[in-house]
């Protein structure tokens, strides 16, 4: 084999692995379409959509497929998560990067990755040995419920919320803080009036990827919050328990027999994957307009 | 506005210091989230754990008895995913940091990345539940789910490589190829050498990711307890083998005697890769 042939063949394999990516998001789409989409077409979308009844395998009469309550209880508990994290995680990451002596830098640092590695399962059984009870005990109610749920997630959002924002401030240019301390204004003026104002669309896209990261979580919020697949009532009680569209898949596929049931499982699939995609497709615009405005 | 009305309130200075206190409270909160969590886990786990724990197979549903097939079954599975996902992701970044040219095609492969990144691991538990368990007849084996969670790590092996083969210095691929070696023969000579590192640690925190993963293996490596003596015979991975312990109340010491082996792993295995990591900068910073 002559060398030319050699570094091509190579060049040809090195592409195959780099094509390897796209093929599989191309085969997860056909599967889950040819899967779902059927279903979805014969159903209705409209009527899948914003059904309020999920009852699959009904006793008497027709099954109906409804997961309105469902994609409510993703963004309720993916958007209650935020509530509790981006302070959080602001806070923590202005610390990081404006206040923290070294030792508390190195310590965050650390803990952040330790954060990061803990599995969602773990997590999630965390939540049910002690966060659930807390709720009951202390708030009443069920204790399975969208604040369990909402601070699980925001637990889990924490480290990249913070990574992402600390980047963020990082990335201000250090003249802007020079003049604003040079003008007399405090540490903490400068802070609310003139970094976080600058390092705004990086933060904003740490929320959205937050807010996609979330409603894809599924173990961690499986385990803390009840799973019944109706709104809770009155909307605004987070002590009521919720089902989310993850949750609706995991919980059903294990019984859900081949049919209407199942490609409607795969058709919550769709639902989830398009509202993700969707999500991270904004955060991905936020960031790049950053990066060419920053250019 | 408000803030101009919460000035002469309260002066500068004790804003200021106010604010301190804030950032201080809520980076300790974080940190405390952290070990409360680890602290409760390695607590009420740690008495559980001992050798017959490891070693025994579970007894009555996992309520007696130890998780041996477990971790094994953990292991299989980590063990595919790694094999296929390191291969394919670094021939990926190499692919992209040394040959790519700049056109749509390359795009389309960053893009693809990105995407499989953002998928739910749910999902990829669906399609891999219709495609490798149905549609390629792989069945509830240890191959399907291996091959699940290759899906889902592939991402994290291409950037981390691509970032390790990144800071390899310009001037060391320019002397290989003024010695007339071919593009290749820098590259494996040369490139992957000095990124071995990078690469390692990628891959090290992929297996992290895939040892704790559950939903992607729920579906497609199965749930049984028995060892398996090939890769087309169904395990139950630790993780899921925890699920069913909490949620199913089956028993409350095995579970937590399992989440603490789990994230024992995990954090071997973080810590392992981030000490690789520093020890390479530490090195390669007295270098220059």
């Amino acid at each position: 084999m002559t060398r030319q042939t050699r570094e091509r063949m190579i060049e040809a394999l090195l592409f195959a692995s780099a094509v390897t990516a796209v093929v599989i998001v191309l085969l997860i789409m056909v599967f889950l379409f040819k899967e779902g989409a059927p279903f979805l077409i014969r159903y209705g979308i409209h009527t899948f959509c914003l059904g309020m009844e999920w009852n699959p395998i009904a006793m008497d009469g027709e099954p109906s497929y409804g997961i309105f309550p469902m994609i409510v209880g993703s963004v309720y508990i993916a958007a209650g998560s935020l509530v509790l994290a981006v302070p959080l995680g602001l806070g923590c990451a202005v610390f990081l990067v404006e206040i923290a002596p070294p030792w508390a830098q190195a310590l965050i640092r650390r803990g952040i990755e330790l954060l990061v590695g803990i599995p969602s399962v773990v997590l999630g059984f965390f939540g049910l040995v002690l966060l659930v009870p807390l709720i009951r005990e202390s708030a009443g109610g069920f204790g399975f419920s969208i604040l369990a749920g909402s601070v699980i997630l925001a637990i889990m959002a924490l480290p990249h919320i913070i990574s992402i924002s600390a980047d963020a401030i990082t990335a201000v240019p250090e003249t802007y803080k020079q003049a604003s301390l040079a003008l007399g204004a405090t540490r903490w003026h400068t802070i609310r009036n003139v970094i976080l104002p600058a390092a705004r669309s990086g933060i904003a896209a740490a929320v959205i990827l937050g807010m996609g990261n979330s409603i894809g979580e599924t173990m961690a919020v499986l385990m803390v919050t009840g799973n019944t697949p109706i709104l809770p009532e009155p909307l605004y009680d987070v002590l009521d328990p919720v089902r989310t569209l993850t949750a609706n898949i995991v919980i059903e596929m294990n019984y859900a027999a081949p049919g209407d049931h199942r490609e409607a499982l795969f058709a919550t699939g769709i639902v989830l994957f398009v509202m993700v995609a969707i999500l991270n497709a904004i955060s991905h615009r936020v960031l790049k307009s950053r990066m060419e405005a920053g250019r | 506005m408000s803030a101009a009305v919460r000035t002469r309130i309260f002066s500068p200075d004790t804003t200021d210091r106010v604010a301190s206190l804030l950032l201080w409270a809520s980076a300790i909160a974080t940190v405390l989230i952290l070990l409360s969590i680890i602290g409760t886990i390695v607590y009420r786990g740690i008495g559980v754990i001992d050798i017959s724990f490891l070693l025994d197979s579970p007894r009555m549903s996992g309520a007696e008895g130890g998780i041996f097939p477990a971790i094994v079954g953990t292991l299989c599975l980590v063990a595919v995913a790694i094999l296929t996902a390191g291969p394919v992701g670094v021939g990926a970044a190499v692919y992209l940091t040394e040959y790519a040219p700049d056109n749509g095609v390359t795009h389309m492969i960053t893009f693809g990345v990105e995407c499989l990144a953002g998928i739910p691991s749910i999902v990829i538990g669906l399609f891999g539940y219709a495609f490798l368990v149905v549609y390629l007849g792989f069945g509830f084996s240890i191959l399907s789910g291996g091959l699940a969670l290759m899906f889902m790590i592939l991402p994290w092996t291409v950037r981390a490589s691509e970032e390790a083969i990144k800071t390899v210095s310009g001037d060391l691929k320019e002397g290989s190829v003024a010695l007339g070696a071919t593009k290749w023969q820098t590259i494996r000579q040369v490139v992957l050498p000095s990124a071995l590192p990078g690469i390692t640690t990628g891959v090290i925190l992929g297996t992290g990711k895939a040892i704790g993963e559950t939903a992607v293996i729920m579906y497609t490596a199965g749930s049984s307890l028995l060892l398996p003596e090939s890769i087309f015979e169904p395990v139950r991975a630790l993780p899921y083998h925890l699920y069913i312990l909490a949620s199913e109340g089956i028993s409350d010491d095995m579970a937590y005697g399992s989440a603490a082996v789990l994230l024992g792993m995990v954090l071997l295995i973080n810590f392992t890769a981030v000490t690789i990591q520093r020890y390479y900068q530490a090195r390669s910073g007295l270098r220059h």
